[in-house]
């Protein structure tokens, strides 16, 4: 198992708060390695951190083995690791082309191969390509949101919390792109809705209270019912 | 030929090419001067406003202190006229040195503080602009003080008709400019910036560098404006750096809807025309002799009613109110 991803004693603040304490984990390539934990164990204070966006106070962040830790955040975006955001980040004054355009690096073929690819995907990005991002519902800023996170070249996107306040059935189809891009990019997902995770992840880390506290295969996660209520709430 | 042109263009481009050709045969048919005056001044003015636009409007940073280009523009043109002989040679020195003045002042106030908050860069600027006016003041055998000076200009800019007609084509060429400026890659990752900076980094960009470029440019576009001014005028004294002509350019931004460079043209009209009409009222009473009270009222009565201003409503209507609705979500965010 080779790791693109490896986080070794990390600690993190916000201000003057200590919110990561000690995370250690791996994202071994090719996988999709989930995120687990209640509401303020720090899963997205940890993806931030990993993006620059929140200073690291201790450890390590190494990422296709080099050392990232505290690099400025367009620099380790530029590394190759794609973001897409707890609140989705879409620029609304932006259209839906525009929003997706700005954040190609390149317009070459392999690029544009991955847009058509991704809005194969979402046929609504295609519909509403004009339309100001601003303007769109929930569903619909999620999957822009990944569609430009997956437009460029990246081996690791970080997705958080896709299916936060969205139906059941726009879950489903972010789910079932999520398992498409599975196959072509490997993926660090933090995600509340376990029956989404359990669906998509080959291996979970659970994080409580700014500390990983266990870890194994997302099979192993799932007969193990103690473990989920203690650290999830889920019976 | 001429039809392929026409045929590649925009419906929009065509409008404002067939507005700029109207006012482009203006001066032949309105003879009076004070009325051709006040136009170039509005050009001039829309100018300056539309490079506060590209600050405000399209990138979100406040300036409190943009009159300082504008003074800059003005006073490092008028110097060398003043030195120098009034020949052409001599003039487009002077404004490649007034360019370069504000593009060096610009950079060194926006690598100081646009990695910072934007109100520091606001609160810089302001500083910076209380700077220059004082040594504008004090500075009387370089710049006469608060009397001003005037000063001899070449002889084809002595026509007042010439001046307005350069302030025209000054006036379409730098919109176009800017047009084309802001809705290439740059301009949207300018807007990307203004609507989510962290997202905008997260995405590999360096916001830094894209606003210490936005600033530059934005000095120098006030500069040039302030150099048409003065050629204007063929008077300089320090109230080209006071903080009214700030207020005025931030209103005639706002008035006119911010992020649409069309918006502070016709802002700069309206402010013009009520400066123009304003001032003619200061015989019926004393309260337009405080246009400045009026102008805050009317601040206060757009910032509640109209916060996109006239084209940004307008805009707004046509596209079915989303952008008021995404304003009130910014608001209350």
């Amino acid at each position: 198992m080779s790791s693109l991803l490896k986080l070794s004693q990390v600690e993190a603040y916000i201000q003057q708060f200590h919110i990561l304490h000690d995370i250690n984990f791996e994202v071994p390539k090719g996988e999709v390695t989930v995120l687990l934990g209640r509401n303020g164990a720090g899963k997205t204070t940890t993806l931030r951190t990993i993006m620059g966006l929140n200073p690291v106070s201790k450890g390590s962040v190494v990422f296709k083995n080099e050392d990232i830790s505290n690099l400025k955040p367009h620099l380790i975006a530029n590394k190759g690791i794609g973001y897409v955001p707890e609140d989705q980040g879409i620029f609304g004054d932006l259209t839906v082309g525009e929003n997706l355009r700005v954040a190609m690096k390149r317009e070459d073929q392999e690029t544009t191969e991955r847009l058509d690819w991704i809005l194969d995907l979402f046929p609504d990005l295609k519909k509403f390509w004009k339309k100001p991002g601003g303007q769109l519902s929930g569903g619909q800023k999620q999957m822009l949101a990944i569609a430009r996170a997956y437009v460029n070249e990246n081996d690791l996107l970080l997705i958080d919390e896709p299916s936060k306040g969205l139906a059941p059935i726009v879950v489903e189809k972010v789910m079932e792109t999520i398992l498409q891009m599975k196959e072509k990019t490997t993926i660090l997902l933090v995600e509340q809705n376990f029956l989404m995770a359990s669906k998509i992840g080959d291996r979970f880390y659970i994080i409580d209270d700014g500390q990983t506290v266990h870890n194994g295969l997302m099979g192993e996660l799932k007969q193990d019912k103690a473990l989920m209520k203690k650290y999830l709430g889920v019976s | 030929m001429i039809g392929v042109i026409l045929k590649s263009m925009t419906k929009s481009n065509l409008i404002y090419l067939g507005v700029s050709a109207i006012l482009l045969i203006l001066p032949f048919i309105l003879t009076g001067r004070s009325v051709q005056f006040m136009i170039t001044q509005i050009f001039i003015f829309a100018i300056f406003a539309m490079s506060y636009d590209l600050l405000l409007g399209y990138t979100g940073i406040i300036s409190f202190g943009h009159a300082m280009f504008f003074g800059i523009g003005a006073y490092t043109t008028a110097i060398f006229m003043d030195r120098f002989d009034a020949s052409f040679g001599a003039l487009l020195i002077a404004i490649l040195v007034a360019v370069l003045f504000a593009a060096i002042v610009s950079f060194i106030v926006g690598i100081l503080t646009l990695r910072l908050k934007s109100h520091f860069y606001a609160m810089l600027t302001l500083a910076f602009a209380g700077l220059f006016l004082v040594a504008a003041e004090k500075w009387r055998t370089l710049t006469k003080g608060n009397d001003g000076f005037t000063f001899k200009v070449p002889e084809f800019l002595r026509d007042s008709t010439t001046i307005y007609i350069v302030s025209l084509i000054c006036l379409v060429l730098i919109f176009f400019g800017l047009r084309r400026m802001t809705q290439s890659p740059f301009g949207r990752v300018l807007v990307a910036i203004r609507e989510n900076e962290e997202r905008t980094v997260s995405l590999g960009f360096k916001v830094l560098h894209y606003k210490v470029m936005v600033s530059v440019v934005s000095g120098v576009v006030a500069s040039f404006a302030g150099v048409l001014y003065m050629l204007s005028l063929r008077f300089v004294n320090t109230s080209v750096f006071h903080t009214d002509v700030t207020i005025d350019v931030l209103l005639m931004t706002i008035i006119g809807g911010v992020g649409t460079l069309v918006g502070p043209i016709l802002g700069a009209a309206l402010i013009e025309l009520a400066h123009h009409w304003i001032s003619g009222l200061a015989n019926v009473h004393w309260i337009f002799e405080r246009w400045i009270i009026l102008y805050g009222t009317v601040y206060i009565l757009v910032v509640i009613f109209f916060p996109l201003g006239i084209v940004g409503t307008i805009r707004s209507k046509l596209s079915g109110g989303s952008m008021q609705k995404m304003l009130s979500k910014k608001k209350a965010g």
